[in-house]
């Protein structure tokens, strides 16, 4: 195309190769040139410094008996953070022989037993879950249930029944001391 | 838009149903463009590169900014600090601003000096003057964005313009605010614009160029093509002649971004806005300044009009004059080549601009304010005697038979300069 | 070709002597001195950094703010992530409404913006004679010729104003000073820090130190920008010359 407007002309092969040789360097160092131009605007809309220095999340467990459950907000989105009842430990545990859409042991999921610690966005298409609250719904695993779709997790926080799926993820925490963690 | 031809059967379908590829081939390859334009005529490219720059940039720190008074200031320091390239998406588009109005008034004072607004182009001529005055508004309304000293008490001193106006002036100012004085209600409807009005632009752009593609480029001789020998396809000529504008055009731009960034700017703007303090010198943006000079000019109320409301008219008079240029500049000759006395009292005429910029950004004290009222007097001067009275009285220098003469005249007659056209005709 | 650079040179030059010419209105010439950022392979003197970072706070934070800096970009001034913490636990913060409902103090964090000395405008006047102490995150950018007058002003003090200038209760003569008559109690001395590093604590030396600090605070950037900066023009230069090779190539042809 760059040449159609001087094929009339008798160049000779030299003067030719020479043009070509620059069109083509010149066309890839623009095109590369043009391509990193790109990368701050794409770029700028990554999570910014000061979004991610924020992405830790303290709790303090202490006020929090067996059978109750705490939301906590990390990276903009909730936390369940439940002190299981041995009666829930055991369910829990038994149920890593069942059936499971995305096989998991108990053990794997949990750093303490006692401390189940999920994100609670269902992994279909990102409701929050029910299951928090004492009056809430549980689904038919005694874990959370999920009301847009209507998936069922259990006291693990793995899917059982529903659209869902993946279990709900356990976030990174570490537990800084023996009643507080650490989420991020 | 006949000479568009492909074998790729896709495109052929698609050319048929919307004839895209035949209108690129017609007017940006095939576009036959007077083949001795010179680098003056690279700035008309590179103000819409900018233009485009300028859209980017802003629509991506649009993503962080917080159009609220208690808000602003800090949203841009957060963009400057914390959001990833934040700071040179913000340099380059406060410093692409400042590169906007000097490739824009370039190619206006290119326009002046080869007489481009002269029939058949004074449509195209009038869309230009309308980009300006779109530019000037949205680089106003832009800088109040940021919301430091100069962002308020500019905002503040422009708005209070229209206050000259007799009668409705109040109501027009308490209007333009949203309240009894430049707050949080003007900040939403100045950034509402801001975002409105690059389209705006770019509207009156493609405008501008279609009026360009129907009357066609003028060049340094002024005179009309006559034949294919006297233009050559914009693709590769042109294209490639703009690409390499573009590349220093960029080397220059660039190193304000990276290494001065602020050279163009006001420190005072890097203090949150406070309703209770002016600063000591307000000052607008460099580009305002020779119109800021003419407001200031003023200073005896004549008769029943006010020095106030004289100074509002002069300035908005000086860019209206701009419309009326075809026809106040009665001479038949466009290039300034060729018109003797016309070329000297052009680059008078720039040098008075300068002047007036100079004034507009000093203090209004002493022996400047004589100095501002003579250059805004010449000003009005240049258009509305001076041309008219130089297109009666001046003798044109004989102007070339055609594009291409004085190339055959030349001897050099090389043989590109018939194999060329011939393959276009 | 020329003509058409010297005259774009020589726009730039009208357009900026009117904001450059403003920015040298002070009737009083700032002291000279060179900084490790200026000019194009300028950089932040990280040894500098550090020393200015402990001026600023064991002598300017005790009235200034630098409500745009958080205490995690320190860890570019060279502390590690405890000493970090720890400075920002030195004052607490308002957070909450806590599950009572009530708001609380905390102490400040990591992630937090400088915490300053007083809790708004008003109350810093009341405690500093009626004299406003600027937040200082970006006084370098924000004084004409920022770096070289905040380094003129901290050594700009006289013990008695000249003959003639009538100096308010309460009040300083700093040559530098708009009016002459400031609010601030001249802030170093020779040996008002003790570094940690060893440098000898002149006046001189604490001015500018701090002054790099501040020119940090305002400017986090310019070493990111700096040297992306020279990768790009290198970059474009090489283009611009390819481009000019090939116009003149493809132009060679018409006459």
């Amino acid at each position: 195309m760059a040449d159609q407007a001087l094929h009339a002309q008798p160049a000779s092969t030299d003067g030719q190769t020479r043009r070509d040789f620059l069109l083509y360097a010149t066309t890839a160092v623009g095109v590369v040139g043009t391509g990193l131009a790109l990368w701050p605007f794409v770029h700028s809309m990554n999570p910014a410094a000061d979004t991610l220095a924020l992405s830790t999340t303290n709790v303090d467990l202490g006020a929090i008996q067996p059978g109750q459950s705490v939301t906590v907000v990390w990276r903009g989105k909730p936390v369940f953070v439940r002190r299981r009842t041995p009666d829930e430990i055991a369910t829990a545990t038994k149920d890593d022989g069942a059936e499971l859409r995305d096989p998991s042991k108990d053990a794997d999921r949990v750093k303490k037993p006692e401390w189940l610690i999920v994100v609670g966005v269902c992994t279909h298409l990102g409701c929050v879950p029910l299951g928090q609250k004492p009056a809430d719904p549980k689904g038919e695993f005694g874990g959370w249930f999920c009301p847009c779709h209507g998936s069922h997790y259990d006291t693990s926080g793995r899917i059982r029944k529903g659209p869902a799926p993946a279990n709900l993820p356990v976030p990174p925490y570490e537990f800084t001391s023996d009643t507080t963690i650490r989420i991020g | 838009m006949s000479g568009f031809k492909t074998d790729n059967k896709v495109i052929a379908w698609f050319d048929e149903r919307l004839p895209i590829f035949s209108m690129l081939q017609h007017s940006a390859v095939e576009y036959p463009t007077p083949k001795n334009l010179n680098y003056w005529w690279n700035f008309g490219s590179l103000a819409g590169l900018v233009m485009v720059i300028m859209i980017m940039t802003g629509i991506f720190l649009v993503m962080n900014y917080t159009p609220h008074t208690t808000l602003a200031f800090d949203s841009v320091e957060r963009i400057m600090r914390d959001v990833n390239y934040g700071w040179l998406l913000r340099y380059v588009h406060m410093n692409g601003a400042s590169m906007f109005f000097i490739l824009v008034y370039i190619h206006m004072f290119r326009g002046l000096y080869y007489g481009s607004y002269k029939s058949p182009r004074e449509v195209l001529w009038w869309l230009g003057v309308i980009i300006l005055l779109v530019m000037m508004a949205t680089a106003f309304m832009g800088y109040v964005l940021v919301w430091g000293q100069m962002s308020f008490w500019g905002a503040t001193v422009i708005t209070n313009l229209f206050s000259a106006f007799p009668i409705v002036g109040e109501a027009i100012v308490t209007w333009l605010w949203g309240g009894f004085s430049v707050d949080n209600p003007t900040l939403n409807r100045f950034f509402s614009l801001h975002y409105l009005m690059p389209f705006v632009l770019f509207a009156v752009v493609f405008l501008h160029v279609w009026a360009l593609h129907t009357s066609k480029s003028n060049n340094p001789l002024g005179i009309d093509v006559k034949s294919p020998q006297d233009t050559i396809p914009f693709h590769p000529y042109y294209t490639i002649k703009d690409l390499f504008g573009v590349g220093v055009f960029m080397v220059f731009f660039l190193y304000f971004v990276f290494f001065a960034p602020n050279f163009f700017g006001e420190p005072d703007n890097y203090i949150p806005a406070n309703p209770m303090v002016t600063p000591p010198h307000i000052v607008p943006e460099w580009y305002f300044l020779p119109f800021y000079a003419i407001l200031r000019a003023f200073t005896q109320d004549i008769l029943f009009i006010p020095a106030k409301l004289q100074g509002v008219i002069a300035m908005f008079a000086a860019i209206i004059v701009l419309f009326f240029l075809p026809w106040l500049d009665g001479s038949k000759v466009r290039s300034a080549t060729f018109r003797p006395l016309y070329k000297q009292f052009f680059w008078l005429f720039l040098a008075d601009c300068v002047v007036l910029g100079y004034v507009g950004g000093k203090p209004a004290e002493g022996v400047l304010i004589t100095i501002g009222q003579l250059a805004t007097a010449y000003y009005f001067f240049h258009f509305l005697v001076l041309l008219p009275i130089l297109a009666r009285i001046e003798k044109p220098k004989p102007l070339p038979a055609s594009i291409s003469a004085p190339v055959l005249k030349g001897g050099g007659m090389a043989a590109g300069a018939t194999a060329q056209p011939m393959e276009k005709a | 070709m020329r003509k058409l650079i010297l005259t774009v040179a020589a726009a730039v030059l009208v357009a900026g002597a009117a904001p450059a010419a403003q920015a040298s209105g002070g009737s009083v010439e700032l002291l000279k001195t060179d900084f490790s950022w200026d000019g194009l392979f300028g950089r932040y003197d990280r040894a500098a950094l550090k020393r200015g970072y402990q001026v600023f706070h064991e002598v300017c934070s005790n009235c200034h703010g630098l409500r745009l800096v958080a205490y995690r970009n320190l860890a570019y001034v060279g502390l590690n992530e405890d000493q970090i913490k720890e400075v920002a636990a030195e004052r607490e913060v308002q957070d909450g409404p806590n599950d009572e409902g009530q708001m609380f103090m905390r102490a400040g964090r990591a992630a937090d913006k400088f915490i300053s000395p007083f809790a708004n405008d008003n109350a810093a006047r009341a405690a500093n004679n009626g004299a406003l102490p600027p937040d200082l995150s970006l006084i370098n950018k924000a004084r004409p010729n920022g770096p070289h007058y905040v380094y003129s002003l901290l050594q700009g003090y006289e013990e008695t104003a000249p003959e003639g200038h009538a100096l308010p209760e309460g009040m300083y003569y700093n040559k530098y000073f708009p009016g002459h008559n400031i609010g601030m109690v001249p802030p170093i001395a020779d040996d008002s820090v003790t570094y940690a590093d060893g440098t000898k604590a002149t006046q001189q030396q604490i001015a500018h130190d701090v002054v790099t600090f501040l020119n940090w605070a305002a400017e986090p950037e310019l070493d990111d920008r700096k040297s992306m900066g020279l990768k790009t023009l290198i970059f474009l230069l090489v283009l611009t010359g390819l481009m000019y090779a090939l116009k003149r190539q493809i132009w060679k042809d018409v006459h």
